[in-house]
């Protein structure tokens, strides 16, 4: 039971629930406590003493992240010694920091810059230490870019490595002025147990850890005339975009991204919803292959549950992770990586082009989506299958500079072949989309009815708990299928890694017996990608969620083998699922790696 | 107004420990209301430096609910010039290990430790013949009590108690948010009372002789004796029992050199007092009546007029930002930022008025800190910068 | 088994593999090996089941747990105030002097490490030094170098192993 209780905040009365912090107390009275170190998706730190405010009665300032209220406490964010006490820390923070913000990735974007321009902070007048240190900059991974000279030591990225992702490749070492973020021995990120996820990004509140970019290398393949440049991109694009743009969080701009690309000079732009779809033909089949090779065949040598491969740091988890599992990954690629390799094999032939000339870019939401093109396995096509992965940021800001009016833009459709999607393509977004998409159409694969759902919403395994389970029973299957008629179909939806390793650990132990998995490396699946746009929070994920199934209720096909593209590379190209020329494709193998 | 009491040595920690078994047997025979009553009436307070009323930490861990509690001793003796704990765990080990007991009696706990700082390795060996001699001693009388050592690895910072924790809990010693307190979430989320040796082996005192012996001593606000650790420009050098209470002049008539400058009370983390202070200042925690009273964990430096404050300011300043555990802005940087600024003036790339900045910057630091580290650093910043200004310039 | 495997399975089976039994656990390597290499915070990492930063990070807060490769007797003089004042620095160049290397440095031979040290609690008898886990007080250059020679003794010769 909890109880009410009342305080006043620069005089004004508010009434909160016993527990509820000083900082909520104030959010929800209508007062802004600047915040640094604090943030919704992790544990209060308490650490930058940014949020300090002065309790009436009491000597010292205390962190109104970290303190819970009490009855008839007054409280007071903008007396003379709060502000005072306020100005001074960010002045600290600042003396520490490399404040060369002109040339900062961040520069506009940085919580640091903004509490500065709110404080005025004019004059530097304590010492500068940031020249002083010795500073490093990692730039060796294809994903992420360290500069420790901009980290202000919130521990917002050890914070999420360790809860949210449960992969600990930060942490804090030293203490006193030496202390740092930094990795095992301060080695190289991409020498470490690191799954590029990018999260870490997505949390921190400078330019301390960024994406690596490649906006100029797509530049300069945009501008040469001897290069067809092509464009995929992710589902979760389409609803974080705006955000960068001006819209409110939530809306779909898909239309307008598809002009946005197609002005700034792009060849072909296409849909990674085709390749998503693709991927439910392929893994939907490779599922019920499984399962016959288990229960009829009884195959020791084929593995289930099986476990979804499309996001590229849930695969390079399992990795490091559960290196003795990745027979459980289905061999499916990635649909990036599946679009990769038709761009240079399907759409070259059927476009006559050269694929020495294609130059293919994708956009999406994510940062391991750089390491993943950047695998030596993703070779497939006899080329790179995808040259430059931007997220979502970048390419926001290259139709800024552009100089594109996006409010202005009128929506436009993608480029055919391999531009068209089934709603089913879209929810790939977000967290349990994979498993519904699937669920879609391997159900009427075997029964050749709709599965049983209203409106084919699959609602158990959508919305933010971290582990979600749904069963089908499959009954009355078509003929072919008939050693599945009376099983009921399990499967599991896992986003974020740290939920990913207690679904592991559980398969681990023997305590699920799951058939079909989803895993995403992400809070939210791919719409809360470390690719997407800064800041992010639950309220935010919600929303971008919220509108990626409006954008699958809206959809005239809504199941991937629906998708008349999809239809017709199997006719052309590919033959059916599973074929030589898919396995050589579309398919791929696994790395193990070492877990320390 | 300030009361000079003379000073006057006392002898009850170090004197002879023979009769611990007497002391905890009759001790723990008694309830733990009135052993806490014993304490409050006694007015105990924390002898690490803090100055918690000890009574008090006891009650209020003996009411909290839980299955699972702890006693935990806090040897992590790491404030510069104080050296007493390491004397009483070597010379009197019993008396500590009966008041832990006698602290688990009370509040209900059946595990204690002490933490021993790693410098102090070389207690060990006696330290845990005696503790296993105690634990023969309670398996013989039933109680079920069990004392551990954990050794610190060179963190001053773990002295501070919620540091403390994390550190036996095996993670880097930062300090926590506070609320919640020990006395209902301390060690691996438990009811921990937490008390410095010095004050355990007081405890003995008051549970052996009753609370009168002890609130006899002393003035008001600051009951009872204290050891001192006497180091610096003196010809005794040492470890002294001292009511509390008495004037720093006295105090300097009896361990000055005859050219003593300054004192240094309460270590690194306490307070400078200049000569022409000496008569004013008294030795024990703030109190309503009393005029300038410095509480102390016992530390006391003094300095004669060969020494240099920049110098002695600059060596505290190094040890701050070393020793700072790295967590908090304020502490981080505020001590780097001093560190550099009083050179920077002494070199004369900042001008004077920049004291004065920094000045402010400790009183941020001090409001604003997340624990007594960096809230203390203003400490013997102020103190110094204030009264030896002219010493940091030029 | 690698030796040092061994001593961390040793010790974690003598203190536990919980988290809390860190310490005591790096403190035991560092007790035998004077330092915590890469491979044994790996194999303290796999032991306890924690991930190999954690490690990393918890141990290089604590100043006697040193990370960089250290001589077989660590010397560790206190260079706080009362020490400082009493002639700390002397002390440092009698033994710099002695061993040739300057504070942080390691002794070719590998048996000597000098370093530097926050208060060691013996203001009264400053200055002082440990050497591993031995304390030594009330220093002057000749008592030094009579304490390094009685280790170099023990050593046969500064150079020889």
């Amino acid at each position: 039971m909890t109880k009410n209780i009342k305080i006043t905040i620069n005089g004004v009365s508010v009434e909160i629930e016993e527990g509820t912090t000083i900082l909520d107390a104030a959010r929800k009275a209508g007062v802004i406590i600047p915040t640094l170190c604090y943030h919704k998706d992790l544990c209060v730190a308490g650490n930058c003493r940014v949020c300090i405010t002065e309790i009436v009665g009491q000597k010292r300032l205390t962190a109104a992240c970290a303190t819970p209220c009490e009855d008839g406490m007054e409280v007071l964010t903008n007396s003379l010694k709060v502000r005072n006490s306020r100005k001074h820390i960010v002045e600290l923070l600042l003396s520490e920091h490399n404040a060369d913000c002109t040339r900062c990735y961040k520069n506009g974007n940085c919580e640091l810059q903004h509490l500065a321009s709110e404080y005025k902070i004019m004059t530097q007048d304590f010492i500068r230490l940031a020249p002083m240190k010795k500073y490093t900059i990692d730039m060796f991974s294809p994903s992420i870019v360290k500069d420790d000279s901009k980290c202000v030591r919130c521990q917002r990225c050890v914070r999420t490595c360790v809860e949210l992702q449960g992969v600990n490749a930060l942490t804090v070492a030293h203490k006193g002025d030496q202390m740092k973020i930094t990795t095992f021995f301060e080695k190289l990120i991409s020498d470490v147990v690191c799954t590029t996820c990018g999260q870490c990004i997505n949390h921190c509140p400078t330019g301390a850890l960024v994406e690596k970019n490649y906006i100029e290398e797509v530049w300069d393949a945009i501008a040469d005339t001897t290069k067809h440049v092509v464009v995929q991109t992710a589902p979760a694009v389409r609803v974080g975009l705006g955000e960068e743009l001006g819209f409110e969080t939530g809306t779909r701009v898909t239309g307008k991204m598809v002009a946005a690309l197609k002005r700034l000079g792009f060849d072909a732009v296409m849909d990674t919803d085709f390749t998503a779809d693709l991927t439910i033909m392929e893994e939907g089949t490779e599922l019920l292959t499984r399962l016959k090779k288990v229960l009829v065949d009884h195959d020791p040598e084929v593995k289930l549950p099986m476990a979804t491969s499309c996001s590229p740091g849930w695969i390079k988890y399992i990795e490091h992770m559960f290196p003795d599992y990745l027979e459980h990954l289905s061999t499916c690629k990635s649909p990036q990586q599946m679009f990769g390799a038709l761009a240079k094999t399907y759409y070259a032939k059927a476009r006559n082009l050269d694929p020495e000339t294609i130059v293919s870019v994708s956009i999406m939401p994510c940062t391991a989506k750089k390491f993943e093109a950047n695998r030596p396995e993703m070779h497939d096509s006899g080329y790179r299958d995808v040259d430059y992965v931007l997220t979502t940021r970048e390419l926001a800001i290259m139709i800024k500079q552009a100089g594109i009016d996006f409010m202005k833009l009128e929506d436009m459709h993608y480029d055919r072949l391999m531009g068209e999607s089934t709603g089913a393509g879209v929810i790939f977004g977000a967290t349990g989309g994979v498993m519904e998409a699937a669920l879609r159409t391997a159900y009427e694969l075997v029964t050749g009815r709709e599965v049983p759902f209203e409106n084919l919403n699959i609602i158990p395994v959508r919305g933010m708990e971290g582990v979600k389970e749904a069963t089908v029973k499959i009954e009355n299957p078509l003929k072919e299928w008939a050693f599945l008629d009376g099983v009921e179909l399990k499967c599991a939806v896992a986003h974020g890694l740290v939920n990913a390793g207690k679904v592991m650990e559980s398969i681990r132990k023997g305590e699920a017996n799951y058939h079909f998995i989803e895993f995403m490396a992400c809070p939210g699946g791919c719409l809360g990608g470390g690719g997407q746009p800064i800041p992010t929070s639950p309220e935010i994920r919600q929303k971008r969620a919220e509108a990626i199934y409006a954008e699958d209720a809206g959809m005239p096909l809504r199941k991937s083998h629906q998708n008349q593209e999809i239809i017709k590379i199997y006719k052309d190209f590919l033959d059916h699922p599973l074929s030589e020329k898919s396995h050589h494709l579309l398919h791929t193998h696994y790395t193990a790696r070492e877990r320390f | 107004m300030t009361t000079n009491y003379q000073l006057r040595r006392v002898d009850f920690i170090f004197k002879n420990e023979n009769d611990w078994e007497e002391v905890l047997s009759k001790s723990i025979s008694r309830t733990p209301q009135e052993l806490i009553n014993e304490l409050i009436s006694s007015e105990l307070k924390g002898r690490g430096g803090a100055g918690f009323p000890t009574g008090l930490k006891w009650k209020l861990s003996s009411e909290a609910v839980d299955d699972i509690k702890y006693v935990i001793c806090n040897a992590d003796e790491g404030e510069p010039g104080t050296f007493k704990d390491r004397e009483i765990l070597s010379r009197v080990p019993f008396k500590v290990l009966t008041a832990m007991a006698v602290c688990g009696h009370v509040i209900g706990a059946k595990e204690g430790y002490i933490y021993l700082r790693g410098e102090y390795f070389f207690l060990q060996p006696e330290l845990k013949k005696a503790i296993s001699e105690f634990e023969y001693f309670c398996k013989e009388i039933n109680l079920d009590f069990k004392i551990r050592i954990f050794m610190g690895s060179g963190a001053y910072i773990c002295g501070e108690e919620t540091a403390l924790f994390e550190s036996m809990e095996g993670k880097r010693g930062e300090p926590r948010n506070k609320p919640p307190y020990p006395s209902s979430y301390g060690y691996m989320g438990k009811p921990t009372v937490i008390n410095n040796v010095e004050t355990l082996a007081h405890t003995f005192t008051i549970f052996k002789y009753g609370a009168k012996r002890f609130y006899d001593l002393g003035v008001q606000y600051s009951r009872g004796s204290k050891l001192f650790s006497v180091s610096g420009d003196t010809p005794k050098p040492g470890i002294y029992e001292l009511e509390l209470g008495m004037s720093l002049a006295d105090f300097v008539d009896e361990f000055g050199d005859g050219d003593t400058k300054a004192v240094q009370v309460g270590g690194a983390s306490g307070f400078l007092v200049p000569r022409k202070r000496f008569g004013e200042t008294a030795i024990g925690f703030q109190g309503k009546l009393t005029g300038i009273s410095l509480p102390t964990g016992g530390s006391m430096m003094l300095f004669n007029s060969s020494r240099s404050m920049f110098n002695v300011l600059d060596n505290y300043l190094e040890f701050f930002r070393e020793e700072s555990c790295g967590q908090c802005t304020p502490c981080r940087v505020g001590c780097q930022q001093l560190l550099k600024g009083i050179k920077a003036v002494k070199r004369g790339e900042k001008n004077a008025h920049y004291l004065d900045k920094l000045l402010r910057l400790t009183e941020t630091m001090q409001l604003t800190a997340k624990c007594g580290l960096g809230q203390s650093v203003a400490n013997s910043f102020s103190s110094i910068v204030e009264n030896f200004r002219e010493e940091m310039i030029y | 088994m690698h030796p040092v495997s061994e001593l961390i399975k040793n010790l974690a089976d003598q203190h536990g593999r919980e988290r809390r039994n860190l310490l005591p656990i790096l403190q035991g390597v560092v007790e035998q090996e004077k330092y915590l290499s890469e491979f044994s915070m790996i194999e303290i990492a796999r032991e306890l089941d924690l991930p190999a930063a954690e490690v990393y990070g918890t141990a290089t807060f604590y100043s006697f747990l040193e990370y960089k490769k250290m001589g077989k007797y660590i010397i560790r003089v206190c260079k706080t105030i009362t020490c400082s004042m009493k002639g700390k620095n002397q002390i440092m160049l009698a033994i710099e002097d002695m061993l040739k290397i300057s504070a942080g440095e390691t002794t070719p031979d590998g048996n000597f490490s000098l370093l530097q040290t926050n208060c060691l609690g013996f203001c009264h008898k400053a200055p002082a030094m440990l050497i591993n886990n031995e304390i030594y007080t009330e220093l002057t250059p000749e008592k030094v170098r009579e304490i390094l020679s009685s280790y170099l003794e023990k050593k046969g010769g500064l150079y020889d192993n």
